[in-house]
């Protein structure tokens, strides 16, 4: 019985995956991409836990589900960081310089 | 504690070493109302017209469903109230409680870095220009 009940449950998270990997594929913008990907990424988490429960095996999956919502949120953050350079590194050097001159 | 609690959920055992018949319901329901929201989540990222829109269905949705599967999936593992199971638990909750925190910073931090990257939402007056695009197509 609760096989049964992990097997739907991740089926249905499979198929329901779909459309947000119509919204990678697709999306407009680079953050709508990133989005997909986080929103995947956190349902990987559950879907490792439903496989240790098929498995009988769930105190060794929930280590390994930690680990990927940990990944997921740092790749995230950086990611975020990363697209939000609003000003390229060559303007940050010149204005560097001229904070330096105005100083001396 | 353990004594008692096997007690008083020994009543409603149906039979066989599946676990306990309350907590399996429990967690069968805290499930399914997880795959709801999912829906609801996926839809909205299909359906939306803007990045801003998207990111509240994404953030929302996505941060609650999850919580609810792990939640009732804590409890479906829960055959017997000895301490292999209450770790599992706990460790369930723990993951439960680092996606609490996390998922809602994460969609933070992309929204600020859209806004600051001149992503400008909706308005609408683009809303009309889309509609009218659509109808010079058909």
């Amino acid at each position: 019985m609760t096989e049964w009940f992990a097997i739907v449950m991740g089926t249905s998270l499979f198929v329901l995956m779909i459309p947000v990997m119509y919204r990678i594929c697709k999306g407009p913008t680079g953050f709508d991409r990133i989005l997909g990907v986080n929103v995947i990424g956190t349902k990987t988490a559950v879907l490792l836990v439903i496989i240790g429960t098929l498995y009988e095996r769930v105190e060794m999956f929930v280590d390994f589900a930690l680990t990927y919502a940990l990944l997921n949120f740092v790749a995230a953050i950086i990611v975020s960081r990363y697209l939000n350079r609003t000003i390229s590194l060559k303007e940050m050097e010149a204005r560097e310089k001229e904070k330096g001159r105005a100083k001396a | 504690m353990d004594s008692f609690l096997t007690n008083a959920l020994a009543v409603s055992v149906e039979g066989g070493n599946d676990g306990f018949l309350l907590l399996q319901i429990l967690g069968w329901v805290l499930g399914i109302l997880g795959l709801v929201f999912f829906l609801g989540s996926a839809v909205g990222m299909v359906r939306f017209p803007d990045f801003y829109t998207r990111m509240h269905a994404a953030g929302k949705g996505d941060t609650l469903s999850t919580m609810l599967m792990l939640g009732g999936f804590g409890l479906v593992t829960m055959e017997d109230f000895s301490i292999g199971s209450w770790l599992v638990l706990f460790k369930i909750l723990a993951v439960v409680l680092f996606i609490y925190l996390t998922t809602p910073t994460s969609s933070h931090a992309l929204m600020r870095a859209a806004f600051e990257d001149d992503e400008m939402p909706m308005t609408e007056e683009d809303l009309k220009k889309a509609n009218r695009k659509d109808k010079k197509k058909r």
